[in-house]
């Protein structure tokens, strides 16, 4: 066991971890920040997706001990200082996004980090982009269509073909 | 009432806040003082009998607590199945016992032989790795035509064969059904399998067991659509835990589509190993594990045949399916290829004459149970195909023989030959409803364009009906359900007028903490932000059976209605009494009661207050207190229906097909919120293009899961399909039930799959591959390719 420390969502948080703690299980277990969740074991469905220095990772394929001092984004830190649901939050929830909500904080995190990279992307590039992120609830519509609205697209012209 | 909460409205979910926050309460969050975790060491060969298991070295590892066998569980129940089909002989079906932890023998790839409990998961896993089990490879039954042949390896030593039950619908027809295709004027069939699937939803399943020896009383927190179903079927039937020493609690749950109604093995071991150990347990399936424990769906394989007159009017309908079991009966498998799908194969038309037999079979696979739609979709894409190819055979135009054949507006009630009443329905409307949305006039063109880039255009259609919101309960008593299919609802006003109501029903992404304070809401005339709806918790909620069938608005949305009539009326009695009136002349508008024709009125919380302050208040006649419970029990199925359109390119170099665009339009009955609807819509089609197109649950000859991670098995993804057009504006509101609803969250599933498919042999065909009349799902681009050039 040793002690990792992270910043986390702003701010400085440690723990103990064996050196085959992941990322996920730090969060989830050690820092009880359960908000991101594991959805498989073999790294395809992007439920556990956080921010590491501002890039989408899955925290399920790394290591917590490789991560000393990291910056850690997670779907806790996605709210606006006031509490209220951030912009891609509130987009979610505007365009019925989710449904059971298991998928949804990867999803929340690699909306977050599209738009920093890609600010007003097409319905191809938002589908293409989130490929690494599986919901078996919505039919990925409705997702599309709030990651349009985050970005500050009408949606309206989501349509066929 | 503002129109932003009330019955109609797309009022946004208020559970969204805490999910999008990552404040959602899933099982796997929940972590109790103590807690211990175990890991299950499973077969991992497909049948064998187990000569000896060695755990001495895993028992002295660090950490490890206990490793339990089957050994432990002599005094315990196996797990029990809810459904008893008799065959056609009258006989009840073969129902071998299903063991918590593998008794003598293993019966597939995941089967639990041994539960190692340990401080930490990852020692429970390590001395996992140490345990020796010498298992003498049995032949594996794996093909179900095979299975049934003399001679057949047996799946359990102690059944007559691997036949579950050959189930024959409606036998007393069987002669008169063949003897109208023996005066037939055409004949058409068709060989077809459905797909074996795996449910998947995103959140794998936990269970938490926790025993308290202050009041000698279990807890289990689980993954679950049915926490009073897991109470009854494991506290009476596997550890002989009364009801009121078992809570069962299913808190948030991450998607569920018929995979977490059943009772698992793991729940039952969880509670047990906590009293015993005297610590809570946990256990949480990782995907690989859900891969080969959780209930697959599907797996028919059908022969199906229509008879039609002269004038091409069906005449009868015959089939032969087998129907894949698994190793164990899961606690509604016999039910699914029986009563869920013989009783819909009229399908929308008025075929007099129907016989449906089905061979369910034992295999060396995982126990094979409700998938999304149970039987519905399976009844739906035979039928639809079939019409299909019949309108090919035939020379004629696919919707016209539809619509000629469908059931019209005014033929409802309408008396199926395979006992279903359906009670409304416009089959017509939604058929012009989608042709009208998906612009089918101008398909012509659009398939010129295609041709231009070398492309293969199609279009399909499928018209599907389903039996949804089960279920009266003294019909499937008689069908063979063992247990009663009403729902609950318990409305509790608070003394300041707010309101607390306790449902029956389960939320596992449907939104129902909106969608029934929306109900409640408009029934009042009260914000639906002063009323909370709980659910989930055995303690609080009254005996209800949960969210599966598109049921919970129907029936659970019914109790609730029941409920808070009972409400309104005493409100109504107090009110009376407060204005000096009587009871009749008052009125509920807007969450103010008045007397009739004056202005004297009193609000909602004046009354409430007064009934929990009854001060002023007629208690000779009226118990003081605002709170009802009450039972809902339907009298019928709902029936929902609809049109589906589906345009797909077909890339003839490579066979890859994709959806271009998704036209449903529904039948719902009444709708409360919209927006939730085309979401459920939504993630039915994906889940049935996912089948028609990506999704295939494989075994190898030696019962190995070939498909047993998201490297193997194809999940939709968000490029996978788009231009979904969902529409629900044709109504016939459901007669039976108060709301005039009918179930929505299974339609998508049911009547996409042979949308899909009719659409790329339409492309083929179109292109000249006249001679592929059928390709089986999934239609991947080497199964299409392969037709094409085979
Ligand atoms: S849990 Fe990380 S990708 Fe599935
Ligand atoms: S909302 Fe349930 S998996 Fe995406």
């Amino acid at each position: 066991m040793s002690k990792v420390t992270m910043t986390v969502n702003g701010r400085k948080m440690a723990a103990e971890v064996e050196g085959r703690t992941l990322l996920s299980g730090f969060l989830r277990e050690g820092l009880e920040l359960t908000g991101t969740h594991v959805g498989c074991d073999t790294s395809q469905c992007g439920a556990c997706v956080v921010l590491v220095n501002g890039q989408a990772v899955k925290s399920c394929t790394a290591f917590a001990a490789d991560l000393e001092g990291a910056e850690v984004t997670t779907v806790e830190g996605m709210a606006n200082p006031d509490g209220s649901l951030g912009n891609i939050q509130q987009a979610f929830q505007d365009y019925h996004g989710l449904q059971c909500g298991y998928c949804t904080p990867g999803m929340v995190m690699s909306t977050a980090a599209l738009l920093a990279d890609n600010p007003k992307p097409t319905e191809e590039e938002v589908r293409h982009y989130l490929e690494g992120n599986i919901c078996r609830c919505t039919g990925y519509q409705n997702i599309v269509r709030a990651v349009m609205a985050a970005s500050g697209q009408d949606v309206g012209a989501l349509a066929a073909e | 009432m503002p129109k932003d909460d009330g019955i109609g409205a797309s009022t946004k979910r208020r559970e969204d806040t805490r999910f999008l926050t990552g404040n959602g309460k899933y099982t796997d969050d929940i972590n109790l003082r103590g807690q211990t975790y175990v890991h299950f060491l499973r077969s991992d060969v497909a049948h064998g009998r187990i000569k000896g298991i060695d755990s001495s070295a895993a028992e002295a590892m660090d950490g490890v607590l206990r490793v339990f066998t089957a050994a432990d569980f002599d005094s315990a129940g196996g797990i029990p199945c809810g459904w008893q089909v008799t065959d056609k002989h009258g006989q009840p079906m073969q129902e071998p016992k299903h063991p918590i932890l593998a008794e003598g023998k293993v019966r597939h790839v995941g089967d639990p032989i041994c539960a190692v409990v340990a401080e930490t998961y990852a020692q429970a896993r390590d001395a996992a790795e140490a345990i020796e089990v010498d298992i003498e490879e049995l032949e594996p039954v794996v093909d179900m035509k095979a299975a049934l042949k003399d001679g057949a390896t047996k799946v359990h030593d102690d059944l007559s064969s691997n036949l579950c039950y050959d189930w024959g619908f409606v036998e007393e027809n069987k002669d008169a059904v063949n003897e109208a295709f023996n005066n037939a004027a055409h004949v058409v069939s068709l060989e077809l399998t459905n797909n074996r699937l795996v449910a998947n939803p995103m959140e794998p399943r936990v269970a938490v067991g926790d025993y308290d020896p202050w009041g000698d009383s279990h807890t289990l927190y689980t993954t679950s659509q049915n926490p009073h179903v897991i109470r009854l079927l494991m506290g009476a039937f596997v550890l002989n835990i009364p009801e009121h020493k078992l809570r069962v609690v299913a808190p948030d749950v991450g998607g569920g589509f018929g995979s977490k109604i059943y009772h698992y093995a793991e729940e039952a071991f969880c509670t047990y190993a906590a009293k015993v150990l005297k610590r809570p347990v946990k256990w949480t399936s990782s995907r690989s594990e859900a891969f080969i424990s959780d209930a697959h769906g599907r797996d028919h394989k059908t022969k199906i045949e229509l008879a039609l007159d002269a004038d091409h009017n069906f005449t009868a309908l015959r089939t032969e399916t087998y129907a894949n079991m698994g190793a164990y009966l899961s606690t509604f498998a016999p039910s699914i290829p029986t009563w869920l799908h013989g009783t819909l194969m009229a399908g929308n038309y008025k075929t007099p004459l129907i016989y449906v037999n089905v061979k369910a079979v034992f295999t060396n696979t995982v126990p094979v149970d409700a998938y999304r739609g149970a039987g519905r979709p399976e009844a739906t894409f035979q039928i639809e195909r079939l019409v299909d190819k019949a309108a090919r055979e035939l020379g004629v135009d696919p919707i016209e023989l539809r619509r000629q054949n469908f059931i019209k507006p005014e033929e409802f009630p309408y008396q199926t030959p395979v006992a279903v009443v359906y009670d409304t329905g416009n089959y017509h409307a939604t058929m012009d409803k989608m042709l009208e949305l998906s612009d089918y006039a101008g398909f012509e063109a659009r398939r010129a364009e295609s041709a231009a880039r070398g492309k293969l255009r199609g279009f399909g259609i499928a018209h599907y009906i389903e039996a949804c919101g089960i279920a009266p309960s003294n019909l499937v008593g008689q069908l063979g359900a063992r247990a009663g299919l009403y729902e609950s609802a318990s409305v509790r006003v608070n003394a300041t007028g707010s309101i607390s109501v306790y449902t029956g029903s389960h939320s596992h992404g449907q939104g129902h903490e909106t969608t029934f304070a929306q109900v409640v809401a408009e029934m009042i005339g009260v914000d639906a932000n002063s009323i909370e709806i709980h659910h989930g918790d055995t303690s609080n909620t009254p005996m209800g059976m949960g969210t599966y069938g598109s049921r919970s608005l129907a029936v659970g949305g019914s109790a609730i209605v029941k409920a808070t009539n009972k409400i309104i009326d005493k409100a109504k009695k107090i009110a009376a009494h407060l204005l000096e009136a009587a009871p009749e002349d008052i009125e509920l508008k807007d969450g103010k009661f008045s007397v009739a024709g004056t202005d004297k009125s009193v609000d909602w919380s004046g009354v409430t207050l007064a009934a929990y302050v009854p001060h002023n208040y007629p208690l000779e006649e009226l118990e003081p207190g605002l709170e009802e419970t009450a039972f809902y029990d339907p009298s019928n199925f709902t029936y929902p229906s609809g049109a589906y359109g589906c345009e797909v390119e077909l890339d003839p170099e490579t066979g890859k097909i994709d959806i271009l665009r998704f036209i449903a339009a529904d039948d719902f009955g009444n709708i409360v919120n919209p927006m939730i609807v085309e979401g459920q819509v939504h993630g039915g089609l994906a889940q049935g293009i996912g089948q028609a197109l990506l999704e295939n649950c494989v075994y190898d000859d030696q019962g190995q899961l070939l498909s047993g991670s998201y490297m193997d098995y194809t999940m939709p993804r968000a490029d996978d399909m788009r231009g979904f057009t969902v529409d629900h504006s044709c109504v016939t509101p459901c007669t039976h039930n108060p709301l005039g609803v009918k179930g929505c969250g299974e339609a998508g599933a049911i009547g996409s799959p042979p949308a899909v498919v009719n659409a790329a042999i339409d492309a083929l065909h179109r292109a000249g591959h006249t001679h592929i009349t059928h390709i089986d799902m999934p239609l991947t681009p080497s199964r299409v390719w392969a037709a094409m050039n085979g």
